[in-house]
């Protein structure tokens, strides 16, 4: 019990990532395995977070005075997480043009069925 | 087949990633940069919200790489959409119901105040430039929901996101030149902790960090919507 308490974030975060790559390289449809994705990068953000996350700790924003510093929670997880939100919202929605963009040449999404992305 | 090998593979990509994980205790202090942002990071960029400290101050040339990666991804989209140019000839459009229509156009100027404060606010309180960038950007896919025949004007969007990124690099390269001889060094007065115009130039970076990716986002939406 005290493993699963001490490690319950990594363990989320790490089956998280492992079910997006599963889905990636598993399945068949293309748009299963953008969600794959999305899912693998929700899981590397849960993952840098929980790495920064400090027991008891605040939020590293002096937002009174007085604030104690010693208990506040890693910031550089936070800033680099932040903008890899943003970056996999567009990154996503270049996978999904592409998706169109192969469903209408190929009239389908089945990864079998085009021949070039076999594998 | 296929699903047999990416299960073993994922076991032993597991096994290794846990077994190195298991001498990294799980919130526990860690000691490093992080501590060093925290005791000096209001003295030397004078922003109260370290996280933005990071991004705007001390990684201020990381997160320009970061716009780009953005950048790159959002012009990709429109390329590739662009290319087979499927989507020009005229779709009949449903038009939205009265309820979507009326909320979109209650809601959406305060949607952009929300976002506008959100990144003006970046210094002192939990938010920043791409936060209210995606907030800014949720309001214009509310108004292409709710005002189906409404668009974007291309042009304005592409012009507000290349003056935010031209303010971003342009400041940074005053930074280099008269500040500290570093990217983005912080050459304004930092002003008193906790007020709107403090920490220099961080505000002004985040603004148009703010602007950049609302326009950016607003553009994917136009370009998933209409090329489609």
């Amino acid at each position: 019990m005290s493993f699963l308490h001490d490690y319950a974030y990594y363990i989320g975060a790490f089956g998280l990532i492992f079910i997006g790559l599963l889905v990636v390289l598993a399945k068949h449809n293309l748009i299963k395995v953008i969600i794959g994705l999305s899912i693998l990068d929700t899981g590397i953000n849960l993952f840098l977070i929980s790495v920064g996350y400090l027991r008891n700790g605040t939020a590293p924003i002096f937002s009174r005075p007085g604030l104690d510093a010693s208990g506040m929670v890693d910031p550089v997880p936070q800033a680099l997480v932040l903008t890899a939100i943003v970056i996999g919202v567009a990154v996503l929605a270049l996978a999904l043009g592409i998706a169109v963009r192969l469903y209408r040449e190929f009239g389908t999404l089945d990864l079998r069925k085009i021949k070039e992305l076999r594998w | 087949m296929r699903t047999v090998f990416a299960i073993v593979l994922l076991a032993v990509v597991g096994l290794g990633i846990g077994l190195a994980l298991l001498d990294v205790p799980f919130g526990a202090p860690k000691t490093g940069i992080g501590d060093y942002y925290i005791e000096h990071g209001r003295e030397e960029t004078g922003a109260a919200n370290t996280v933005t400290a990071v991004v705007v101050g001390y990684r201020a040339f990381d997160t320009l790489g970061e716009v780009t990666v953005l950048f790159v991804a959002a012009l990709g989209l429109g390329a590739v959409l662009a290319a087979t140019g499927g989507g020009s000839e005229k779709r009949e459009v449903e038009p939205a119901s009265l309820v979507l229509l009326t909320g979109s156009r209650f809601l959406f100027p305060l949607i952009m105040l929300f976002g506008a404060y959100v990144f003006l606010h970046g210094h002192l309180t939990p938010g920043g430039g791409f936060q209210g960038g995606a907030v800014v950007a949720s309001a214009f896919l509310l108004l292409y929901l709710g005002s189906r025949g409404r668009r974007v004007s291309r042009t304005w969007s592409t012009a507000t996101e290349a003056l935010g990124g031209l303010v971003f690099v342009v400041l940074g390269l005053v930074g280099l030149a008269v500040g500290g001889g570093y990217f983005l060094s912080n050459f304004m007065p930092t002003g008193a902790l906790n007020t709107l115009l403090s920490a220099g130039v961080i505000p002004v970076i985040y603004a148009a960090i703010g602007f950049k990716v609302g326009s950016e986002l607003a553009g994917v939406i136009h370009d998933l919507v209409e090329e489609t």
